[in-house]
């Protein structure tokens, strides 16, 4: 059994969900290869070749591959993909663009968003919003999994795996890319943040985030909303948590001008503290906090910023 | 140009589910059912397409029990023109929908099909992009903006990272994201004339898929539950039990 992750990356940085996934392949067992397929990445491939457990990595190193585009990527991914067990990737943008078309081009089931691994065909996913877990079992040749990366620790470096070289399988042309508007923060990456602080429709504009910000800073937190402030425009859409944003778990999650939606709550209530700040003591959000201040964040922001 | 809107019926965003006590899965009897969120924000889309006179027609497709046939009203409500039900009901997974869609697509030929890019009861986030792959189409997933060009649309996508824009040759998938529009609430007369808009129903078999389920579902559980927390009067006591009992800061 030899199980296939996609990496994720920026043809320069190898990003960190890469190391969960890698986690939750250990757990499937079997011999674990990391494929990077880029453009100029083989820092990217040096750096997987360290994460302990992986046993080869690939690099396919061609501009088709340089922006993830899900076509020539599941197109590669088809033709290499056939000879493993298990075809993995982090449930970010790219792996859950790109898997589910590599699964109906290998006419293969695709397993969406795992949390956990029961066995090598068994897994369990989250449902509606995480309101139910589902075990779910394939039975098909290849098992292709996306993997929720806050349910696996990462992985350690320690490894010396070798890095072979791969060709190209062309471009279907049916995509290009146009541009990228990224948004820079010297912050860390919401879904790796030891601590996370979120605003929501309280906050009342983009402007009033400076005070999450200066907390943020003191915290050496990342900063993330709710829908309600990313459709506001008060802050982008990448900074979006809950069941159609990002999934989070980190350490400390504080949740302020936040009412607590089930769509919310599913992309964080798996931190393992909780605190939310709140004018309205009715709101949801208090049925999952650990510590809940009930007051006008107006007040509470500035004064928590000066006691850190 | 014609459109292909897929719509699934699900569970009310704002009902809470029941889990069945046997573990087999979500009770579904006798609890209120709607479109798919993102498949309304999909309909939406067309429509305004359809108004922006960039479109002709825009056809509405469901696959699952009878039930669907509402949801189909309400898409023609919203301003489809005519609705296919692809009656089972057996329990449908994102591989069998691509496949029946795809037989759709080979009948129909629309140029684009645009659907939601998850159903919030699965949460699988899967069909747009096997439907794309087993068209051979490109596709632009979690969209927030499309703007149709001359043999090609151009999409705005909500990625990690921010926002990226991509190209696709139509014919081509779209799957929509929360932001791409707001969908209209359909108005009583063109409730009243969407009764009597064509809704067409035939089989899986009669497309030729076979929708037998791919996963089986061994079980259906509750999440593990959250300990209630307390509340504290302060913030110089919040940031005593973050320091000293919680230990995180
Ligand atoms: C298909 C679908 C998907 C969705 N996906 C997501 C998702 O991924 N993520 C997500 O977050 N939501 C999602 N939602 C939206 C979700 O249902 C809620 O509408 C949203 O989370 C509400 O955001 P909010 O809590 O910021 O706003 P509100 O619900 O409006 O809450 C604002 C809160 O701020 C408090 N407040 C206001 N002023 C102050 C003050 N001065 N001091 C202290 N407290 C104050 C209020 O008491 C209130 O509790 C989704 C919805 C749908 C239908």
């Amino acid at each position: 059994m030899t199980i296939l992750i996609l990496a994720e990356h920026d043809n320069a940085i190898l990003k960190p969900a890469t190391l969960n996934t890698v986690t939750a392949a250990a757990k499937i067992g079997g011999d674990i290869h990391v494929l990077v397929a880029g453009k100029g990445a083989q820092g990217v491939a040096e750096a997987a070749s360290k994460i302990v457990g992986v046993s080869k990595v690939l690099l396919v190193d061609d501009a088709a591959y340089e922006h993830a585009l899900a076509e020539p990527l599941a197109a590669f991914l088809v033709e290499i993909g056939r000879n493993y067990s298990h075809i993995l990737a982090p449930a970010t943008s790219v792996g859950k663009n790109v898997l589910p078309r590599v699964a109906a081009l290998l006419d293969v089931a695709a397993v969406s968003d795992i949390t956990g691994v029961v066995s090598e065909d068994i897994f369990e996913r989250p449902i509606y919003a995480g309101n139910a877990i589902a075990t779910v079992q394939s039975r098909d040749g290849v098992k292709v999994v996306t993997v929720r990366t806050t349910a696996f620790e990462a992985a350690g470096p320690g490894g010396s795996a070798p890095v072979e070289t791969v060709s190209a399988t062309g471009n279907p042309g049916l995509s290009s890319f146009v541009s990228a508007e990224l948004s820079k923060s010297e912050r860390p990456e919401l879904t790796s943040a030891r601590i996370v602080i979120s605003g929501g429709r309280g906050m009342q504009s983009g402007d009033n985030f400076h005070l999450l910000e200066a907390i943020a800073d003191k915290l050496g937190a990342a900063v993330g909303a709710s829908r309600a402030a990313v459709d506001a425009g008060f802050v982008p859409n990448d900074y979006q948590v809950g069941q159609t944003g990002k999934i989070v778990a980190p350490e400390l999650y504080i949740a302020v001008g936040i009412s607590g939606a089930i769509q919310h709550l599913a992309g964080m209530k798996d931190s393992k503290v909780i605190v939310a700040i709140n004018k309205d003591e009715e709101a949801a959000i208090f049925q999952v906090a650990d510590y809940g201040l009930v007051t006008d964040l107006f007040k509470a922001l500035p004064e928590l910023a000066e006691a850190l | 140009m014609k459109i292909l809107v897929p719509v699934k019926r699900v569970i009310d965003y704002n009902v809470k589910i029941l889990l069945k006590a046997d573990g087999t899965g979500v009770e579904t009897a006798n609890v209120k059912m709607s479109m798919n969120p993102f498949d309304e924000i999909a309909v939406e889309e067309a429509v305004r397409l359809k108004e922006a006179g960039k479109a002709t027609e825009i056809v509405a497709v469901s696959v699952g029990p009878s039930g669907c046939q509402e949801t189909l009203r309400t898409a023609l409500a919203m301003g489809a023109d005519r609705a296919i039900l692809v009656q089972t009901d057996t329990e449908t997974q994102p591989l069998a929908v691509a496949k029946i869609l795809k037989a759709l697509v080979d009948k129909e030929g629309p140029t684009l099909v645009i659907l939601g890019k998850q159903a919030i009861d699965d949460d699988c986030n899967q069909t747009g992009q096997m439907l794309a792959a087993l068209l051979g189409w490109g596709q632009g997933t979690f969209a927030s903006d499309v703007a149709l060009g001359d043999g090609s649309v151009t999409v705005i996508r909500e990625i990690d990272g921010g926002l990226e824009t991509v190209e696709l040759k139509l014919p081509a998938i779209v799957t929509a994201d929360l932001r791409l529009n707001e969908p209209r609430y359909a108005s009583l007369p063109n409730i009243m004339k969407a009764k009597k808009k064509p809704l067409e129903t035939v089989t899986p078999a009669a497309l030729g898929v076979d929708v037998a389920p791919r996963l089986t579902t061994l079980k259906v559980v509750e999440p593990a539950k959250r300990k209630a927390g307390v509340k504290v009067p302060d913030v110089a006591t919040l940031v005593d039990k973050l320091k000293n009992e919680a230990r995180v800061i």
